[in-house]
């Protein structure tokens, strides 16, 4: 739990930025310059706040007013920088234990093996930085925060320097510890995928302030028709795993509001059956069995049932009125359209509450709109093509090939 | 190669524990120094800079001279410390105080550039691990300037080998006392005959030198091997 509240002027660049933040991952979104990794610096101890108030577990870590600033070292506050910083004289396993020599053997809380184990780095151990790969590096670098029991994990851009391939062996390591152990962390991208796929909570920053704060099925949806966001504009679904169809290579997910299909199987690091799993403070992590991970898991099977979560860009929707025929697209929803905000550009963007809750954003041209004549109101279909799901971006799942 | 005779070789070996003793007694405070100038900002940081360039620059003679009337019986440091036994005029304790002197900045120098190549953001990663300013020097900021601080060191104990201005002004040229190796050379070039004293001793400077360039060198690589940077 962290609750922030700082101010920061500098000649170019004043920040003044309230936020609390719970258990699960709460992203720090925007983009660069909007003071991110300002923020990620003030709580780390790194930055000095003109005025304001940190507090992370009850523990007052800057107050100004008190005349409370505490140093880094005192703050017990673990900090993943974007490019690993692993101490290159020594060796990974000095590296992993390098926090536990500060931190009192009672507040030792993150047992050594489990880390090691649900990082996958066991066979690092030895080695030194320098032969590690960039993707290795990261993990050792999350092993290492993590280590020091730290209160709360801030992740800057973890993923930002490693290449497509790298990040997606780091995201389900990211994920897993999300689920295995009980630390808030706090993560700073600028890439919605990373963050649709990882944040229960999401805080928009922009030029310095909140610009909102939210579940990160409310903030990544889209705000605005500028061209500029329309591609990062992203809804987020919750289905239930139907089952997989060996014959085409698919998985077939039950939606209340109609059958999802995407390629390839599902692994094992879908999230545990939980309620919605989607607020701050779920108990995503609160299944038996928490601390101890079980990183075995990871490539078990996910069985049917399971609950995994999409995020489909608005801009792969398509809106049909009426239900479609002879298409290729298998994937229909049905909903209501609630909301179609357009300006004089030549975008209108549909915000459709579909059946069982979720909402779905759609950008469709005005011409479209108008001329299918489409109203607040009207029933609809959101049709969504299937290969257009990113299913790398899906928790869990495999891709065929691989 | 006609052998050395005893006293030739007293001065041999007090050249090299007066070089020995200059060069580890400076170190810990050359670190300091270092430390301080490469990371902290106060006021009269300049100053200090100068102040330990100072003899780099000033004629040795000139600095010997300021240590005689510093440290000389009758200047002020030297006859407070007079009271606690320490006594370096004239004897072979001022010769290596001379030496450090004169060594100190070239160490500093080098100390100071490595520190300064030392990543901040390694010590900012330290210092969100739980370590304080202590253990983040200790653990991280000096293990990674090790190659620097060797140099530093080596350079010092060059420098304080062949030390001769200050330490003559300083200490004078007693003969088992304070007459260094290079010291030893220059009487003998000022009595007659003195020639071939003066050539063996000439050939065991270079040997030293050469010495102390070749463990210099293999120290380094043993250190820079263990403080791999990233590729």
């Amino acid at each position: 739990m962290i609750e922030f509240d700082c101010r920061l002027a500098r000649p170019d660049f004043k920040l003044d930025v309230a936020f609390s933040a719970g258990q699960g991952v709460t992203a720090l979104f925007g983009p660069s310059g909007s003071g991110k990794s300002t923020v990620i610096r003030l709580i780390a101890g790194l930055e000095r706040p003109d005025d304001g108030r940190i507090v992370a577990d009850d523990a007052v870590l800057a107050d100004t007013a008190a005349g409370i600033v505490l140093p880094p070292h005192r703050r017990r506050i673990g900090l993943v920088f974007q490019d690993a910083q692993l101490f290159p004289h020594l060796s990974v396993r000095a590296n992993l234990t390098y926090g536990r020599w500060f931190t009192p053997r009672r507040e030792r809380a993150v047992p050594f093996d489990d880390v090691v184990q649900v990082l996958g780095i066991d066979r690092l151990l030895d080695r030194r930085p320098a032969t590690l790969s960039g993707g290795e590096r990261q993990r050792v670098a999350i092993g290492r925060a993590l280590l020091a029991s730290p209160r709360l994990l801030l992740m800057d851009e973890p993923l930002a320097s490693l290449d497509d391939a790298r990040k997606r062996e780091i995201l389900p390591f990211i994920e897993h510890l999300r689920d295995a152990f009980r630390i808030p962390i706090v993560y700073v991208s600028h890439a919605v995928d990373e963050v649709a796929r990882l944040a229960g909570h999401v805080v928009r920053l922009e030029a310095g302030r909140v610009a909102a704060a939210g579940p990160a099925s409310e903030i990544l949806a889209p705000t605005s028709l500028s061209t500029a966001s329309r591609f990062e504009a992203v809804s987020i679904l919750t289905a239930t795993v139907e089952r997989y169809d060996p014959a085409f290579a698919v998985t077939i997910l039950d939606h209340p509001a109609g059958r999802i299909i995407l390629p390839g199987h599902l692994g094992g690091t879908a999230m545990e059956p939980t309620p919605t799993g989607l607020g701050p403070g779920s108990p995503a992590t609160s299944q038996a069995g928490a601390m101890t991970g079980k990183p075995t898991d990871r490539t078990a099977s996910s069985p049917p049932g399971a609950l995994v979560r999409l995020s489909i860009r608005a801009t792969n929707v398509t809106l049909a009125v009426g239900r479609p025929s002879n298409l290729s697209i298998r994937t229909a929803l049905t909903g209501t359209v609630v909301h179609i905000a357009t300006d004089d550009g030549p975008f209108a963007l549909a915000t459709i509450a579909l059946r069982g809750g979720d909402r779905l954003t759609a950008y469709i041209t005005r011409l479209a709109a108008a001329e299918l004549g489409l109203d607040t109101g009207d029933e609809v279909h959101a049709l969504i093509k299937a290969v257009s799901l990113d299913e790398r971006m899906v928790p869990g799942l495999q891709i065929p090939s691989e | 190669m006609p052998e050395l005779t005893p006293e030739e070789w007293t001065a041999v070996a007090l050249s090299l524990r007066i070089a020995a003793v200059a060069t580890l007694a400076s170190l810990p405070f050359a670190i300091a120094v270092a430390h301080l100038l490469a990371r902290r900002d106060f006021p009269g940081k300049t100053l200090v800079d100068g102040l330990v360039h100072l003899p780099l620059v000033l004629p040795p003679v000139v600095t010997g001279y300021l240590l005689l009337l510093l440290f000389g019986k009758r200047g002020p440091l030297g006859a407070f410390l007079a009271d606690f036994g320490i006594v370096f005029s004239f004897r072979w304790t001022g010769a290596a105080l001379a030496c450090a002197v004169m060594g100190f900045p070239l160490m500093v120098r080098a100390i100071r550039l490595s520190f300064e190549a030392v990543d901040r953001r390694l010590e900012a990663a330290a210092g969100t691990l739980g370590a304080g300013p202590f253990a983040v020097f200790a653990t991280v900021t000096l293990p990674l300037a090790l190659p620097g601080v060797l140099v530093g060191a080596i350079l010092c104990f060059a420098k304080a080998l062949g030390e001769f201005g200050a330490t003559i002004t300083f200490v004078s040229n007693i003969p088992g006392e304070t007459q260094t190796l290079s010291a030893a050379i220059y009487t003998f070039t000022q009595i007659p005959g003195g020639d071939a004293g003066a050539l063996r001793l000439t050939v065991v400077a270079v040997v030293i030198a050469l010495g102390a360039l070749v463990l210099s060198e293999w120290l380094q690589r043993r250190a820079s091997r263990r403080v791999a940077v990233y590729a």
